[in-house]
Order: C-alpha cells, then structure tokens, then sequence
C-alpha cells in the first residue's frame, strides 16, 4: 500500500444530519488520510462518480435517514457495474442490528458503525481493511 | 481571579485550595463554560431579573407560570403514512397529550412528492409523507381542529403545509381565524444545521415574511415561525452557540419584516422559539433565562416595540436526541428525564420527550407513552411546578445566565461584522463553529474527560436487542399509488391555473404568495409541484460543504 488512504465520506439521499460526517471526515484527516467529503443530499450515482474519479480506497457512507436499505445496495450495486468493487463500502449512521446484518452479509458491506462508535475504532478498521485489500 | 480579599477569595485560596480536585474530568459546562467550584453573593454576577410577567421576564414569561397553567405536553410523532400517523396522534391524545405535533418525511421536507425519483427509500421513514390536501385530510380524520393546537415541523415548504392545514380546517367548518398552532418555517436555521432547503437564502426570507404577513391577518392565532435553536444544538453546537445563533436568527426576521414595512408590533407577539434541553442541567435553565432576557431587551431597546407582548419569548422544548444513547437504551429514560427538568425549571411553554429507543430508529408506542409519563410525573408529583422560577437568585445558575447573555452579545457583533445572517451562512461562519464545537466535545469523550455512561464508561457487553418499530417497506409504494391516483381524479385545467399563477406571482416581489398557494391547494395541486414551480423561478441552494 502506497500513498495515503483515499475516502470518499457521503451523505446520500435526502438526509441533512451531518454531524457525525464532518465529525468522521476531519478524524481520518487528522489521521493522515485523504479525505474528500461529498456534501449533502447525494445520489447513489453521484457518490460512485466522486469514488472513481477520486480513486478512492474507501467510501464511508453515513446515514440516518431510514433509507440506508435502499440507497447502501444501490451504491454497491453502481460500483460493481462500473469495475469498482474493490472500493471498500462502510457505512456510519442509526442502522437497526438486523439491518447491519443483512448490510455485511448480503451487500458486501465491509463495516457498519453505529451511535457511540468511536472515531479511533473506525480510524483502525479502515487502516487494517484498506491495506489487507 | 484575582485576590481581593473578600471571604471567598480566601475560602477559595485556603480551604478549597487546600483539598484535591479529582483528576481527568473537566469542571466546564458540556459547552465549555468554565465553572467556579463555589458561587456566593461577592463573585456572583446577577443581572436584571424583574419578576415573572414583567419585563426583561428573566424569570418567566407569565405572572403566574404553571400556577396557572402548565405547559402544553406535546410529543412530535409522525411516520407511515398519513393513516398510521392519524392513528398514533388519536393514542397520545387518548393518553393525555394536549397538543399534536407532526414530524414530516425527508421527502415532504425537501419539497419532493412520494413519486419523485429522489424520495425512493425515504418515504414514510422519518415522518410522514404528505402530498397534497388529500393527505391533509386524512391525517387530521376525526381531530376537530378548532378543539387542539397542531405544531408543523416544516420549513422550506412550510406555506404549502400551512395551507392544506388551512383547508382542512375549513372543510371541517372551521373559520381558519380561530386556527391554533406553530408552523417552524424557520429557513436560516436549515442553512445553519439542519439542513433540509430547496431555494437560495433570499426567495426563502420573502416567503417566510409573506407567511408572516398573511398571518397576522388571516390566521391570528398561528404561530407563523418557531424560531428554533434545537437543530443548531443536535448539529453539535455549544449551548451559547445555540443561544446566540437563534435569536440572530429570530432578530434577522424581525429585521426582514421592518423592512417589508409591517410594523413590529403586529407581528412579533406571534414570533415563538424552540430550544434543546440538554444534560447540562444548571447551563440549560441559564440559557432560556438569558434568551427570554436578551430577546425582551433587543425587541423594547432596538425594535422600538411598544407591545409588552412582543418583548415576550415564548419557546418550545425538545429533549436532547444527541445525548441519548444506543448503549444500553433504557438509560435514556433518565436523561430524559433530567433534560425535560431543566426545561420546566427554565419555564418552558410547551415540551416534547424523547423516547429511550429513539438512538435506534423512531420510537414505538410503549417508549412515546413512557417518555409522555416523565412529563407527567414532573408536573403532578415533584412539586417543582410550585413555584415560579424556583431557582432564580442562585448564585450560580444568575452567573451562568449572565455569562450566556455575554457570549450571545459577542456573537451578534461577530455576526454584524460578517453583514447579518445570511452573509454570515454563505461564509460558511454558523457551519464552521457549530463543526469545531461538535469535534471539540467528540474529542473530548474519546479522551475520557467526560463521561457517556454505557459508550466509554459502565459498558455492558450482555445488552439485549431492544424490540424497535419497523416501519412497513410496503407504505412507500402504498403512498406512491395514492398521490397518483389523486392526480388522476383531480381537474388538472384547475392545476395549470393554479401553478400558472403562482409562477407568475413568484416572479413579482411584491406580491404575497399565500393565495395563490392557498388557491393551489384547495385546488389539489401537491407539495412537490409548488415547490417545483418555484424552483423554476427562484432556483435552488447549494452549500459548499466545510469540516
């Protein structure tokens, strides 16, 4: 693994809480990551888009909308169709236990944090899963 | 503090010195206000107080407070659609709740119908989904709306929900004069924190002054804008921050009407607030001490309002969301509890309580029911409604009011250096303090210099699941068919007119918006397709996102 880590952080969808984005955001900055952040109210496309064209390692998507079993397959389904799958998908936000279950096993979802996580914890997992891909 | 000599001083230098302070733990305010470990008549710092009723009402707004009456319990509820969230409002008011307050969908919150290619996955899921009157109607199916007051929080498409209220009013023969209720509408807080806006900062203002203006005459007893310091709060600010912003923002629209040439006095009695109730408990109560202070003084000093009833701040309270944990949730319960006190001690009008599951997704009706008994229970069995701001004289809780006052000042002139609130969004000024503040505070629990019980101290690694609502998948395709069912029924020669016009008049300043939006609905033209002809003529906003 070469260079710095490259993440894509991401608020799709209609959802304006982006607290725990910037928080997250200026963490993996401060970490030694490149971190661009999309700003609010992204499309799943939108969200690919920036991740190749940023050649990103990761995408952390952060959602507390409700909508996240809808708009995290889509994103995982557009980076598949566009080559991108090793694009590493996490995803931050109010996501109910079965929901993140479902996240991981079915979707290829690398991680899901909730409330609470610490930004260490989710600094350590993207170092380990970035560099292990 | 320098050594004066006086009896504290040498307390604070001989005893106190004397005796270890514990280690790790800040003594600040979650905000960072720094406390003295002790307050007494020589270092307290107590400013005009009057008594309640009378002026600057540092001590209540009313003479006689829950004396006379107690504050309106007022849980926001809404998800689904409009049936299922009828169907809750009808349980709180079946269990004593004595106001309704409804949460809106991403979609409707954003100006989107259900159909739109934007709200797929968000229908139904943080609020309600409404449309258009048709959803209107059933939403308030069986609640006579001349017998309760609705609270609507909904900003960029406030005028379109205002008047489907309004038309439903009138199906239900009531006259919408004697319509009671708050509608938010406030824009500047979406720019600043919660960001849920469709048009630039400018159309946006005219709007909320056109619903301002029609107001005070058609609907005198609608509560036209809920000036509101809770999101700028749950966004991570400091509750100084939250103090200064929002009434920043309460002054910008003040200013906004002045302009408009309304006189302030028509108005301003119908202006409200709406704060957050932290778990700082003595921070919380000095900051709507402090609001109800500066917003009597700035209104009578620099407004020249002559109407006492306009010096008056009259706010609402929610519970902090923020504080509540998906750790071991049913701790909750008592943050809750300890927040909605601070709230009640703070002289609070109207009170929402959180649900204990609500870190997890929105709540079920065994957890409203509880949080509506917390409010219950302090205004039947503590004794705290008592007495008039029972703590008013306190040395401490004086100081710290006086402090917040002087924090807000220092905002306002940084603002007014910036050219006002709105230069002050574009520059990215609110995002970027409220970003710092909410780091700083994240930073500080992860060093374990505050203490979240159950996330970085007391941690259970046996928790239970917790049995949470599921929200039916099924209800957004349900709402989809509806709103397409009604567009085909409706007389769409009639929603051309009506569209045409309101297009038309958009594009003139000078004309008030809420007829023709009145004319729209009753003419079932939805949320969506006004806002999108608004769009056409005003454009939309764009934040350049900062962290």
């Amino acid at each position: 693994m070469a260079g710095k880590i490259r993440v894509v952080v991401a608020k799709p969808g209609l959802d304006g809480h982006d607290r725990g984005a910037k928080i997250i955001a200026r963490a993996l900055r401060d970490a030694g990551m490149e971190v661009i952040y999309t700003g609010l109210h992204q499309t799943p496309e939108q969200i690919v888009e920036t991740a190749i064209q940023e050649d990103a390692d990761a995408v952390g998507i952060s959602i507390l909308s409700g909508a996240h079993m809808t708009l995290v397959p889509r994103i995982v389904d557009l980076l598949k169709e566009n080559d991108a799958e090793d694009v590493l998908v996490v995803v931050g936000g109010t996501i109910p236990a079965d929901d993140a279950e479902e996240l991981r096993s079915k979707h290829g979802v690398a991680a899901v944090f909730g409330p609470g996580a610490a930004t260490g914890e989710i600094v350590d997992f993207l170092r380990g899963a970035v560099t292990a891909a | 503090m320098a050594t004066t000599g006086n009896h504290t001083d040498r307390w604070r230098e001989e005893l106190y010195g004397a005796s270890p302070e514990r280690q790790g733990e800040l003594f600040s305010t979650i905000s960072g206000v720094e406390n003295e470990p002790l307050y007494t008549e020589e270092n307290a710092e107590v400013g005009e107080l009057g008594l309640p009723g009378e002026y600057p009402f540092t001590r209540g707004v009313y003479p006689s407070m829950y004396r006379g009456r107690l504050w309106t319990m007022r849980q926001f509820a809404g998800f689904g659609t409009a049936a299922e969230t009828n169907e809750r409002f009808r349980y709180l008011l079946d269990h004593g709740q004595t106001g309704l307050s409804t949460a809106f969908d991403m979609p409707t919150l954003m100006g989107y119908d259900s159909d739109h290619p934007r709200s797929l996955g968000e229908v139904g899921r943080e609020g309600v989904a409404i449309d258009s009157l048709d959803d209107m109607l059933t939403l308030f199916d069986g609640i006579p709306l001349g017998e309760v007051s609705t609270s609507m929080t909904i900003n960029s498409p406030a005028a379109m929900l205002l008047a489907f209220y309004a038309c439903v009013g009138e199906r239900q023969g009531v006259p919408i004069s004697a319509l009671r209720g708050t509608v938010q509408t406030d824009i500047l807080k979406e720019y600043i924190a919660q960001k849920e806006w469709i048009f630039p900062p400018e159309p946006s203002m005219r709007l909320v002054v056109d619903m301002i203006e029609w107001c005070s005459r058609e609907m005198p007893l609608m509560h036209p804008v809920s000036i509101s310091g809770y999101h700028i709060r749950e966004a991570g600010s400091t509750a100084a921050q939250e103090l200064a912003f929002t009434l920043a923002d309460g002054f910008a629209y003040v200013e906004a009407c002045i302009e408009r040439g309304l006189d302030v006095d028509e108005f301003a009695p119908r202006l409200s607030f709406f704060f957050n109730a932290h778990l700082d408990f003595f921070e919380e109560i000095a900051k709507y001490r402090a609001a109800r202070r500066i917003w009597a003084t700035l209104m009578r000093e620099k407004y020249g309002a002559k109407n006492p009833r306009s010096w008056l701040m009259r706010f609402h309270t929610q519970t902090a969301g923020v504080s509540l944990t998906a750790q071991q949730p049913e701790v909750n319960l008592i943050r809750t509890a300890i927040e909605a006190l601070a709230a009640v001690l703070g002289g609070t009008q109207s009170l929402h309580t959180n649900s204990f599951d609500e870190a997890l997704a929105l709540p079920t009706e065994h957890a409203v029911r509880l949080a509506l008994r917390t409010q219950q229970v302090i205004a039947h069995e503590t004794g705290v409604v008592n007495t008039i701001d029972p703590l008013g004289g306190s040395y401490y809780v004086e100081t710290l009011t006086s402090e917040l006052e002087r924090q807000a000042y220092e905002y306002f002139e940084r603002i007014d250096k910036l050219g006002g609130v709105i230069p002050a969004i574009k520059e990215n000024f609110f995002q970027r303090e409220i970003a710092e503040a909410s780091f700083r505070y994240q930073h500080e629990v992860e060093q374990q210099q505050r203490v979240v019980v159950g996330v970085n101290r007391y941690i259970q690694d046996d928790e239970r699941p917790l049995e949470i609502l599921k929200i039916d998948a099924a209800l957004e395709q349900k709402q989809v068919e509806r709103v397409q069912a009604m567009r085909a029924r409706r007389d769409s020669t009639a929603v051309e007119a009506a569209l045409a016009r309101l297009r038309e008049d958009a594009a003139h300043e000078d004309r008030n918006l809420m007829e023709p939006i009145m004319d729209a609905a009753r003419a079932y033209v939805t949320m969506g397709e006004m806002c999108d002809a608004l769009r056409e003529v005003w454009g939309v906003w764009r934040e350049t996102p900062v962290f």
